[in-house]
């Protein structure tokens, strides 16, 4: 090949990738570029059909976001989700550490059925259990509250943990382990004293991966909690910032904007870890 | 011997609780839903009466049923068909590390990492029946006349259309970063060798790159059709399964007739009609990680 061709295709190359990734960045990203333009504007520029939608006709205004922190449960919801967030995280990092460890050393040829059977549970959709789950929690005496989904999230991130975490455990050389034990540490003392630190970044991913997907739900939260004061940002923001049939379209673009942003910030910067966990076998 | 016995002792305590929790309230409901769909349960109501197949017979002479039944298929088929193609070109231009490529990730990234329920609320408004800003677009540019602008959430057959592309929207990066973990696996002097052969971009990309990534490609199709077929976040949020139930999925008829209609029993039986395409989904998914393994 001519040093020319190479070159006509170098370009070519990047003709495709700029046009490629420009046209799908302004599809993916524009809902929350609207939602960013749309929470500073005048409700009267918002509503004026002969205005260009793009521009700001009138001067932008915090009156939404106002409306928002002040007149609505909208700081409570954060609070409800930051903190049922934060349960939910502990609660599976209690069952998932354990129990990943095990499945990556102690159990032998058990680990990896149980592992795969981990992994099925992982399938099984909020959709195909809500229903009776209704029930369950209504048990449990937790309906309406905070705790129905704070009981019932690990559910979700329990299995994704512990697979991920498998993977993780089975990465670190044996031989680190059994230098602990020739050391005098029992086998659990070397988990914890060794395996534990050491799996710092792996079980960093779970924390941020549990407390994003906390964040995401909706189904378990629209069907447990009724009353508007208890609900999460996932919840609250689409079906409590609605009056009847009118929406505050100004506040609740602001509401959606406000609470993705951070959410996605985070997520992104684990993401790949998160991946990981979906790729396994497939990618060597 | 000992210490072997001593490690599966720890090893079963260190597991149980995790085991005892995903009993209790994975096993418990999911018993449960399958006990409902052949009883007759309500709320409010006490007792159970085991009904055989009455729930299922009921729900399959509903024709809002057999519709939701369909359009799960259109709306799962539907979106991942352009999420796999819009995937695999996306995937291609983003491969290369070039300048900016992070920022570029985070916001072809935003509609997975963002919470679903906000992005559709976004497009609610982007949709929205007089203020919609594709329809402003759609007059500036002469294509449509004001006052008869579509109405994309009001009308059934564009109401399925945007509840499809909503969708599509969201799980287009989960299937792109899926799909460049498996590119940038693969080696890069096989793409030279096949330059030096005289293949080109086209030749490569179908008769080398596309095989080579057949195993990734089945799993973000698989997790993909997993993901789509048991959602009703976009169809609840955007139509609420309207208009007149043309939107209906499964899993939002299933939340409708058992939570909001309280036939719990029915509910759960349009819930179970789910589980033949989850189970087909975990063999495939089995199989191929098996294959990988064997390989």
């Amino acid at each position: 090949m001519s040093h020319e061709a190479v070159g006509r295709g170098r370009f070519r190359v990047r003709i495709f990738r700029w046009s490629a990734l420009s046209v799908f960045s302004v599809l993916l990203a524009f809902p929350f570029v609207w939602m960013a333009i749309t929470s500073f504007k005048q409700t009267s520029d918002l509503y004026n059909v002969e205005n260009n939608p793009f521009l700001f006709n009138e001067t932008p205004t915090l009156e939404h976001m106002k409306l928002l922190f002040q007149e609505t449960l909208f700081p409570r919801w954060f609070l409800n989700t930051a903190f049922a967030g934060a349960v939910v995280v502990l609660i599976t990092l209690l069952l998932a550490v354990p129990a990943a460890y095990a499945l990556a050393r102690l159990t032998g040829r058990w680990g990896e059925r149980l592992g795969i059977a981990i992994f099925l549970v992982y399938l099984i959709p909020p959709t195909l259990l809500f229903i009776p789950m209704s029930r369950v929690v209504s048990l449990l005496g937790l309906q309406d509250s905070l705790w129905s989904i704070i009981a019932v999230y690990p559910t979700f991130t329990v299995p994704f943990s512990i697979w991920l975490l498998m993977g993780f455990f089975k990465s670190i050389p044996r031989e680190l382990e059994d230098a602990a034990m020739v050391d005098g540490l029992t086998r659990f003392g070397a988990f914890l004293k060794l395996v534990i630190p050491i799996s710092f970044s792996g079980i960093l991913t779970v924390v941020i991966f549990s407390f994003t997907l906390v964040t995401q739900e909706f189904v378990y939260a629209l069907t447990f909690i009724s009353s508007a004061s208890n609900q999460t940002i996932g919840v609250g923001v689409p079906i409590y910032l609605v009056r009847g049939d009118v929406y505050y379209w100004g506040s609740l673009m602001g509401a959606c904007l406000i609470a993705s942003i951070p959410i996605a910030v985070f997520y992104n910067l684990f993401l790949d870890r998160f991946i990981s966990g979906f790729t396994v076998g497939a990618v060597k | 011997m000992g210490v072997a016995r001593g490690a599966g002792r720890l090893g079963a305590a260190m597991f149980a609780p995790a085991l005892l929790y995903m009993v209790a309230l994975v096993g418990t409901p999911l018993v449960l839903a399958f006990l409902y769909s052949v009883g007759d349960v309500k709320v409010g109501t006490v007792g159970y009466r085991f009904v055989g197949l009455q729930n299922f017979a009921s729900v399959l002479q509903n024709p809002t049923f057999r519709g939701a039944l369909v359009r799960s298929f259109v709306f799962t088929v539907g979106a991942q068909l352009i999420v796999i193609v819009c995937a695999n070109i996306l995937a291609l231009a983003l491969v290369d590390r070039f300048r900016g490529r992070g920022l570029v990730r985070f916001f072809i990234l935003l509609p997975w990492v963002a919470p679903i329920s906000l992005g559709a609320i976004g497009w609610k408004w982007i949709l929205d029946s007089i203020y919609s800003v594709i329809n402003w677009g759609l007059v500036q540019l002469h294509l449509v006349k004001p006052f008869e602008a579509p109405m994309w959430l009001g009308e059934p057959t564009l109401a399925m259309l945007s509840v499809i592309m909503v969708h599509a929207w969201r799980m287009l990066p989960f299937s792109t970063v899926i799909l460049l973990a498996g590119l940038t696996a693969i080696p890069k002097d096989i793409h030279e060798a096949a330059a030096v052969d005289g293949a080109g971009f086209w030749r490569t990309h179908f008769q080398i790159t596309i095989p080579m990534m057949a195993p990734i490609i089945n799993v973000a199709v698989l997790f993909g059709v997993v993901f789509t077929f048991t959602d009703m976040t976009v169809v609840y949020i955007l139509t609420r399964g309207g208009p007149y139930n043309t939107t209906q999925v499964l899993p939002s008829l299933a939340f409708f007739t058992g939570i909001l209609g309280g036939d719990l029993a029915e509910g759960a039986a349009i819930s179970v009609f789910l589980v033949p395409i989850l189970v087909v989904i975990a063999w495939l998914m089995l199989r191929l990680a098996h294959r990988a393994e064997v390989v």
